[in-house]
C-alpha cells in the first residue's frame, strides 16, 4: 500500500513494498521520467510497446485550467474547501457568510455524495448555492473534480461574484488529487479527529494553504494534544497557514472572515 | 472513509489507453504512481478491472511501478527518500522540493501480438 502509517505509540512506517511488487525488480528512482521508459516489469507478451507518457489526470488538469480561466474572466477568487465528514465545514461556512454576506458577495458549490441538506442550510443567507450531488454512475464520487465544479458554474452569477467557495465532499483523500482550478484550499480540520492525523492524511495537509483548527472550545473536554498536532502539521506543511475557530461560539471566524477577504481583493 | 478515487482514475485512464490503442488490443498498462499520489495498488487493479468490464480492453491487466517520495533540498542539495511525510531535510532545511513520488503517469502499452481470431466479446 502506497500509504505512510504511523502507530499510536509515534513510530512510523510505510508499507510502500506490500502489494505492488509482484514482479520482480525495483528501480532506483533517482531518475527524471521524461523520456525514460524502460520495461519496470517482469511481463513479456511478445507484442508491440507502444509508448505513451500521458498523465492519467491530465483531462482534470485541462478542464480545472479552463475553470480558471473562466474564474480570472469573471474576475471571481476561488476557495476550495476541504475536510473530513462533521469537521465543521458547513457550519463555518454560514457563520462566515452571515459575517461578511452584506460587504462581499460570495458564491457557494455544494458537493455532496447525497442530499441537498448542506445546500439547504446554506440557503436564505444571500449567496447564491450551486448543489452538486456526486452520487452517479458507480454509487458516489467521494470528491468533486473539475468537470463537476464546471457543471455547477452556468447555475451561479459568475461575473456577480468577489468570491466563490466550493465545499467539497468530505473526505481527506481524494479531493486533494483533484484540481478544480481554485486559487487556494483551506483545510478545515476538527480537534475532535486527533493529533495525528496530518501523518495519516499528508497530502490533503501539505497541499493546504490555510487549516481552519475547528471546535476548538472543545479543548478542555478531550485529550487533544494540541502542541503535538501543531508539530504534526509543521513537519508536513511548515509553513502553512491556521486559524483556530469555534463555529459555535464564534471564536477566529472573524479571522477566517479576512483571509477570506484577503484572498478576494487580491489581483 | 470513502476513498474510491481510483475508480476515477481507472476511468481517466482507460479514455487515455483506448486513445493510444486505436483498436489494437491491449495486454499490459504500465503506469508509475508516486508514493504521495494515495493509490493502493490492488484497488486500482480491482477498480481497472470493473470499468473495463465488458469494452475492448477487457482482459487487460496494470503494471504498476511504485515511484518513492524523494525530496530536494534547496540549501545543502541532498536528494532524500522519504519514508514518513516528514518534508523537511536532514540538515533541518524545509526549504524542499518534492522530486519524486507525484507521479501518475501512463508510461506505455504492451499490444498483443498477432492473433488469428478477435478475442471474443461477452
Amino acid at each position: 500500500m502506497g500509504r505512510f502509517h504511523y502507530h499510536a505509540d509515534g513510530t512510523g512506517h510505510s508499507h510502500d513494498q506490500d502489494h505492488d511488487q509482484d514482479h520482480e525488480h525495483e528501480h532506483e528512482h533517482d531518475h527524471h521520467h521524461e523520456g525514460s521508459v524502460g520495461d519496470h516489469s517482469g511481463y513479456t507478451t511478445g507484442g508491440l510497446r507502444v509508448d505513451v507518457l500521458e498523465k492519467i489526470l491530465g483531462e482534470n488538469d485541462r478542464t480545472a485550467e479552463a475553470n480558471r480561466s473562466d474564474f480570472a474572466d469573471a474576475h471571481v477568487h476561488v476557495v476550495n474547501m476541504m475536510s473530513s465528514p462533521g469537521a465543521g465545514k458547513t457550519t463555518l461556512l454560514r457563520e462566515v457568510l452571515l459575517r461578511i454576506g452584506a460587504t462581499l458577495r460570495v458564491g457557494i458549490v455544494e458537493g455532496d455524495i447525497e442530499t441537498s441538506i448542506d445546500a439547504d442550510r446554506l440557503a436564505g443567507l444571500g449567496a447564491p448555492v450551486s448543489l452538486i450531488n456526486t452520487a452517479n454512475g458507480f454509487g458516489g464520487e467521494c470528491h468533486l473534480d473539475a468537470t463537476m465544479v464546471r457543471s455547477a458554474l452556468p447555475r451561479l452569477p459568475l461575473a456577480d461574484l468577489d468570491l466563490l467557495v466550493i465545499e467539497n465532499v468530505g473526505n481527506l483523500v481524494c479531493p486533494a488529487e483533484f484540481d478544480v482550478g481554485e486559487d487556494a484550499r483551506a483545510m478545515v480540520f476538527s480537534i475532535t479527529e486527533g493529533e495525528e492525523k496530518p501523518l495519516k492524511y499528508p497530502v490533503m495537509f501539505r497541499s493546504a494553504d490555510l487549516v481552519i483548527v475547528n471546535k476548538i472550545d472543545l479543548l478542555p473536554y478531550l485529550d487533544f494534544d494540541l502542541p503535538a498536532f501543531y508539530s504534526n502539521l509543521r513537519d508536513v506543511n511548515p509553513h502553512v497557514r491556521t486559524i483556530e475557530t469555534s463555529a459555535k461560539t464564534g471564536t477566529g471566524v472573524d479571522d477566517v472572515c479576512t483571509w477570506l477577504r484577503s484572498l478576494a481583493d487580491h489581483e | 472513509m470513502r476513498a474510491v478515487h481510483e475508480l476515477s482514475i481507472c476511468t481517466s485512464l482507460a479514455r487515455i489507453v483506448e486513445a493510444h490503442a486505436d483498436g489494437r488490443t491491449v495486454d499490459v498498462v504500465h503506469l508509475d504512481v508516486g508514493h504521495l499520489r494515495q493509490v493502493i495498488p490492488d484497488t486500482l487493479r480491482y477498480s481497472w478491472e470493473i470499468v473495463v468490464l465488458d469494452t475492448p480492453l477487457a482482459g487487460s491487466v496494470l503494471d504498476i511501478n511504485h515511484i518513492p517520495a524523494v525530496l530536494h533540498c534547496r540549501i545543502c542539495g541532498a536528494r532524500t527518500a522519504i519514508e514518513v511525510p516528514v518534508f523537511r531535510c536532514g540538515c533541518g532545511s524545509t526549504a524542499v522540493d518534492v522530486v519524486g513520488g507525484e507521479e501518475l503517469l501512463v508510461t506505455s502499452l504492451d499490444l498483443a501480438g498477432p492473433r488469428t481470431a478477435a478475442p471474443p466479446r461477452p
